[in-house]
């Protein structure tokens, strides 16, 4: 009888050598006559420990890890496939503290199963969602969204239900979904994993939205850093197609759905949804003034649902579930779970998706272990690269949205990117102007401009050149952004730079007298 | 990939026409026929702008407008090899500093630059998911993550030995 061995092929599991390991394992297998069935899943998001090398046997899976390809020979003459004992043992991964703590729901599929194998999905609760939206009906389906309590998960936070509802009430006429899968902010990797992971939970969670508000297309706009996701999310959608689950007649309902991907091209500035819309219109990514909302006037002047990744592979669940269920997670306005995404200087990194209430210090202790340099973690940003930068004294802050809102934070996509005491804050603030700089659409000048003189400004502070005025300087530009940017890259821009300067004084009066 | 070191100028009309053919049929479908240019010829030559514009009833500065608003579409065509270094945050703080230094030193080019034997292509990219394995790059198609100085030359050489 063959053995179920499983790797990744997840493009985390695979920047650290998956793919030689998985053509190790079938070459030594047949080199020593092992019979296995070598299959391929997403990652758990455990990633110190990958490639994450999974044995199937009567004990459930035993996993071993990190397994690089040279290691491959040591552990089959060890007894890798009976599950035996070795320094790369991990043990049966569902039991793995890291994982057992976690509650997984977006995430429930995620490095379990083949993600192309639709009866694997089916078995494991996939369609459900999507049976039960056709069954109940759009207005009741829309209900249910709204009652979850479920806000966006790509950064700002918008209740979804309400969202839908806006759509659901415009005139007739043709509507589009559109899933915003350009997931630029750095330390996040959430939407990657899923899309790699488990495609068919975003398509069925399009589709509900789809069959919600009337809308009978949708677009996915990916973004081309991520081939891998590309690839099977493209054959996810063929697949889809061929089972009925998208097409004319989704599953026998008389209702159809389509999806179309479509890919960026390597700007942040994209991310944002309406400039979103602009590209996947073939145009230059400039930000629309609002109003009309996309819910109004989106994609081809049409009412538009845009969601994130993540807020649409949540829905499926939901529906299954019910609303109350999923609203049992969670605390005050911040109901359900959050994968959180570790990053970093940061000796554990990886997906964690739990409710939402675990305090920073938590996150990195518990489940980061610390820096991975071993030094002290001397700063956190949170949000992504406008994202604010937080000291040590503010890590007992629950990772929820409104705690964060209070000290000038902010959740975003769930990114947590670690720093250890090496890291020089003046050069990250000035990082985040460049970065505004390098990605503003050019719409309007705080953003332009405010922040070439911003990065300029903070040079000098660097060189000890006129420093006192030069803050003054940085905090006057900043203070323009923040009032009278366009949209949310000039707005909050500042924030990682205010944050820095605040918090670590020290980095910005290093050189120079003042004056 | 395709087409390195390709003499710019003249492009070939035909073929670029086709791929217009291809996607003409797309709600909004200058991306896409941009993304295959690229595919096919490493890069969107300047030639090609004209060409585009008037097979999708365009300006040239509307299409010369897209082409220039996004990172990803080069105006010239790569060296053989395209190594794209992750420059973001998460990046940074595993050590993505000193990697580019180590880069830019060794092969005594920029990011977005090209060495002169046309053997690599530098260039920046700004996050690639691989946050949980900083610092992070792609080679080509390939990710790499934690690398290191070392691991980045050895990637390199074993890269030149095979392509040279
Ligand atoms: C500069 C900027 C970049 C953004 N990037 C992303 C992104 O990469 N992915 C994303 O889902 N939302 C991003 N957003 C948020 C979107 O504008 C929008 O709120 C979101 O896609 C709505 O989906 P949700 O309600 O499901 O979160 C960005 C916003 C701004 C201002
Ligand atoms: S703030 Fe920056 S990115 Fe946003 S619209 Fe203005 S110029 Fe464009
Ligand atoms: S910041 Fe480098 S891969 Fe995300």
């Amino acid at each position: 009888m063959s053995t179920r061995v499983w790797v990744p092929r997840d493009a985390g599991a695979l920047a650290l050598g998956a793919e030689a390991t998985a053509r190790r394992l079938r070459a030594e297998a047949r080199a020593t006559g092992a019979d296995i069935e070598l299959r391929r899943n997403g990652s758990r998001g455990l990633y110190w420990l990958e490639p994450l090398v999974e044995v199937e046997g009567a004990a459930g899976r035993i996993a071993y890890g990190p397994v690089t390809e040279r290691e491959v020979p040591d552990l089959l003459a060890a007894g890798m496939l009976q599950g035996a004992a070795h320094p790369l043992r991990i043990g049966p991964i569902e039991q793995h503290p890291w994982l057992a703590t976690q509650q997984r729901l977006t995430f429930s599929r995620v490095g379990r199963i083949d993600p192309l194998d639709l009866g694997a999905w089916r078995a494991e609760g996939g369609g459900r969602g999507l049976a039960r939206a056709l069954e109940l009906g759009p207005e009741a389906t829309v209900n249910e969204v709204v009652e979850s309590g479920l806000r966006g998960r790509g950064g700002a936070a918008f209740p979804t239900g309400i969202k839908w509802q806006t759509v659901q009430r415009q005139p007739p006429g043709q509507r589009y979904i559109a899933c915003n899968a350009d997931e630029g902010d750095s330390g996040t990797y959430s939407d990657r994993m899923l899309m790699e992971g488990d495609p068919f939970a975003l398509i069925e969670g399009m589709a509900i939205a789809g069959i919600a508000v009337g809308a009978t297309r949708g677009f996915v706009y990916l973004r081309v850093e991520y081939p891998h996701a590309f690839e099977v999310l493209g054959a996810a959608i063929a697949a889809a197609r061929a089972a009925g689950l998208l097409g004319a007649d989704l599953l026998g309902s008389g209702r159809s759905f389509d999806i179309e991907l479509r890919l960026g091209a390597g700007a942040y500035i994209c991310g944002e949804e309406t400039s979103m819309l602009e590209s996947l219109e073939g145009r230059r990514g400039e930000v629309r003034v609002r109003p009309p909302l996309p819910a109004e006037k989106g994609l081809f002047g049409a009412p538009t649902v845009v969601n994130n990744v993540i807020t649409l592979a949540t829905v499926p669940g939901i529906l299954a579930g019910g609303a109350a269920a999923y609203r049992e997670f969670g605390q005050a306005r911040s109901r359900g779970t959050l994968p959180l995404q570790l990053a970093g200087n940061i000796r554990r990194g990886g997906l964690v998706e739990r409710a939402f209430g675990l305090t920073v210090r938590e996150l990195l202790e518990v489940y980061g272990g610390g820096s991975a340099s071993g030094r002290p973690i001397r700063a956190v940003q949170i949000g992504g690269p406008l994202g604010a930068y937080l000291p040590a004294s503010q890590f007992d802050t629950p990772l929820e949205y409104e705690s964060l809102a209070a000290i000038g934070a902010m959740l975003g996509h769930g990114g947590v990117v670690a720093f250890d005491d090496t890291v020089d804050m003046l050069e990250m603030a000035r990082y985040a102007m460049e970065f505004c700089a390098h990605e503003s659409c050019g719409k309007c000048t705080p953003c332009r401009v405010g922040s070439v003189r911003g990065a300029e400004a903070l040079d000098r502070i660097g060189r000890g050149e006129d420093r006192d005025r030069q803050i003054a300087l940085v905090e006057e530009l900043c203070d323009t952004m923040l009032q009278a940017s366009l949209c949310g890259l000039g707005g909050m821009a500042p924030y990682p730079v205010l944050s820095a300067m605040k918090h670590f004084p020290e980095d910005f009066r290093r050189r120079g007298a003042g004056h | 990939m395709s087409g390195a070191n390709a003499p710019a100028g003249p492009v070939d009309e035909s073929r670029i026409l086709a791929i217009v053919e291809r996607h003409r049929h797309r709600d909004g479908p200058l991306l896409e026929i941009l993304h295959e240019v690229q595919g096919a010829l490493g890069c969107v030559p300047a030639a090609a702008v004209p060409v585009i514009a008037r097979a999708l009833n365009l300006s040239r500065a509307e299409v010369h407008g897209v082409v220039t608003f996004y990172h990803h579409f080069r105006s010239a065509p790569p060296g053989r090899r395209v190594l794209r270094l992750c420059r973001a945050e998460s990046c940074q703080a595993a050590g993505s500093r000193a990697l580019e230094r180590h880069l830019t030193g060794r092969l005594g080019i920029g990011l977005g630059e090209t060495t002169a034997d046309g053997r690599i292509t530098l260039e920046a990219v700004y996050c690639l998911g691989l946050c949980a394995c900083s610092p992070a790059a792609m080679l080509d198609q390939e990710v790499h993550g934690r690398l290191t100085p070392d691991r980045l030359d050895a990637l390199l050489d074993a890269g030149a030995k095979v392509k040279a």
